[in-house]
């Protein structure tokens, strides 16, 4: 890789990064191929409820789960915020809300984008629903977003 | 326990630090501290850093910084990638096993090179959130509807939160946000992140803070009136969001117990709270009342150098011990998104 160069200053080109990839094991890696297949999977905790996304420990029992159910593709929003322009490296490109969101068979809310016209149309507690990527890879982006249930 | 004190702080926060690197405003510091109280490196008995090789863009910058800390020959040496308040807790629990009587801790961070509210995003979960790159005012000011909308705070009491920031900050010639604005001029600000406004997020910094510990009488030759710590603890909520109350914080109230803030009267508390939101939350946590200051430096919310304002949090509420101001202080560190972890520090004058 080190280049010689007329003026007798040895060169070699930098590149910042982690040559290396991990597996996503089986159950954070079950529910990125879930959304891959079009279905939202969490995981049972001991107490019946439900957690999603799943987490491959309790956080805050620290009990191992490896139950996964599926959960429903509309719930509901929880809190929000607005994001007039969305920032270089956020996967949407028109103005969204975060919001943390219930979904229907869950028991915990998970951040995602709501594409509405403005922050006028949020609520908390409006009901809203899944909209899927086309072509997909098991990535929490296969989700495209979420819009009002009505309009979905 | 052994008593250990801060005997001596020095720190330096500005809007931006354009013409120096990191090492060369932090060797000033360093050596300051040192000189103010009459020691040098050979009377340290042990090191310690706070820093983030991630905002400095570069692998073990922190070993460049020891370098200017002197440290020949040999020193004892640790760094944390945490605030400079994890490094003076390591540096307390090494002093309580009674070898060393003297600690230099620092912490640091120039962070203006980048977009540290986006950066801030890669410190969130790797699969199911960092990869849609929410920035640290969203995630924060989805906190912040909560509080709202279950009333533990309004709009308004927000806006006196942010404004009596600014009243204390005037008098502090390192903190950068020291223009004094009225509740209503608050109330009239759009919002930056619905429902923060500018003047609830914090006025970033690039700088850092240098520190010194000792221990029993080294500590009474050292400085005229010690601050003792008489506790300190730090707890972790759980990382996902999902799974937390945000308008509480478990991991503040759990550490504030076992400091013991509540044992005595607090006269003031300097809490590290970016947001006026986090401020509202560490007071609950904390117990802490009306008769107690908060943030009389103007907080974080005034200045916010990463990986040092929990430092600073600490040297502000020593100083104050030190000048005389007050006999019973409490400094908190933060880190992670909506406070995640917390550390509390309970000082004392004698």
């Amino acid at each position: 890789m080190v280049e010689s160069t007329s003026d007798g200053v040895l060169r070699a080109p930098l590149t910042l990064e982690y040559p290396f990839t991990r597996t996503t094991g089986p159950v954070v890696g079950g529910f990125l191929t879930g959304l891959r297949e079009g279905m939202v999977l969490g995981a049972k905790r001991a107490d019946g409820t439900v957690l999603c996304p799943p987490l491959e420990y309790d956080p805050i029992s620290s009990d191992p789960l490896t139950e996964l159910v599926e959960v429903g593709q509309s719930g509901t929003v929880t809190t929000w915020t607005w994001n007039g322009e969305p920032r270089a490296q956020q996967p949407f490109d028109q103005p969204f809300a975060w919001a943390m969101i219930t979904l229907d068979g869950a028991d915990t809310p998970m951040l995602h984008g709501v594409f509405v016209d403005g922050p006028e149309a949020m609520s908390t507690g409006m009901r809203v629903s899944l909209q899927w990527k086309e072509e997909r890879e098991g990535h929490i982006a296969d989700i495209a977003g979420f819009v009002p249930e009505e309009a979905s | 326990m052994r008593d250990i004190a801060v005997v001596a702080s020095m720190q330096r926060q500005e809007k931006s630090i354009d013409n120096e690197s990191e090492v060369e405003y932090m060797v000033p510091l360093m050596h300051g501290v040192k000189e103010s109280i009459g020691i040098t490196q050979a009377d340290v008995g042990f090191t310690c850093s706070g820093s983030s090789d991630f905002i400095a863009g570069q692998a073990f910058s922190f070993v460049m910084t020891v370098d200017g800390a002197n440290p020949v020959p040999p020193i004892s040496e640790s760094h944390v990638e945490m605030d400079g308040a994890w490094a003076l807790y390591e540096a307390w629990v090494k002093m309580q096993m009674g070898e060393i009587d003297i600690a230099l801790i620092y912490g640091y961070s120039k962070s203006s090179g980048g977009s540290l509210r986006d950066v801030l995003a890669t410190q969130m979960d790797p699969y199911y959130v960092a990869p849609l790159w929410p920035d640290a005012f969203a995630i924060e000011a989805l906190a912040a509807r909560q509080l709202i909308e279950s009333g533990k705070t309004s709009m308004e009491h927000l806006a006196e939160l942010a404004s009596r920031a600014r009243d204390h900050a005037a008098s502090n010639p390192n903190a950068v946000r020291t223009k004094a604005k009225s509740v209503a001029d608050i109330m009239a600000e759009a919002p930056l992140m619905d429902p923060l406004r500018p003047s609830d997020i914090p006025a970033s910094a690039d700088g850092g803070c240098a520190l010194i510990l000792a221990a029993g009488d080294r500590a009474r030759e050292l400085c005229e009136r010690p601050a003792w710590i008489r506790g300190i603890d730090h707890r972790t909520d759980a990382h996902t969001l999902g799974v937390r109350d945000l308008t509480t914080s478990m991991s503040a109230r759990i550490a504030g117990e076992q400091a013991g803030v509540s044992d005595d009267k607090v006269d003031f508390a300097e809490l590290y709270a970016p947001f006026t939101t986090s401020e509202l939350v560490l007071t609950e946590a904390l117990g802490l009342g009306d008769d107690t200051i908060i943030n009389p430096s103007g907080g974080a919310l005034s200045a916010h150098t990463m990986m040092a304002s929990g430092l600073i949090r600490i040297a502000e509420a020593a100083q104050r011990i030190t000048n005389g101001d007050g006999d019973r202080a409490v400094a908190t560190a933060g880190s992670g998104p909506n406070l995640q972890q917390n550390l509390v520090c309970v000082l004392e004058g004698e």
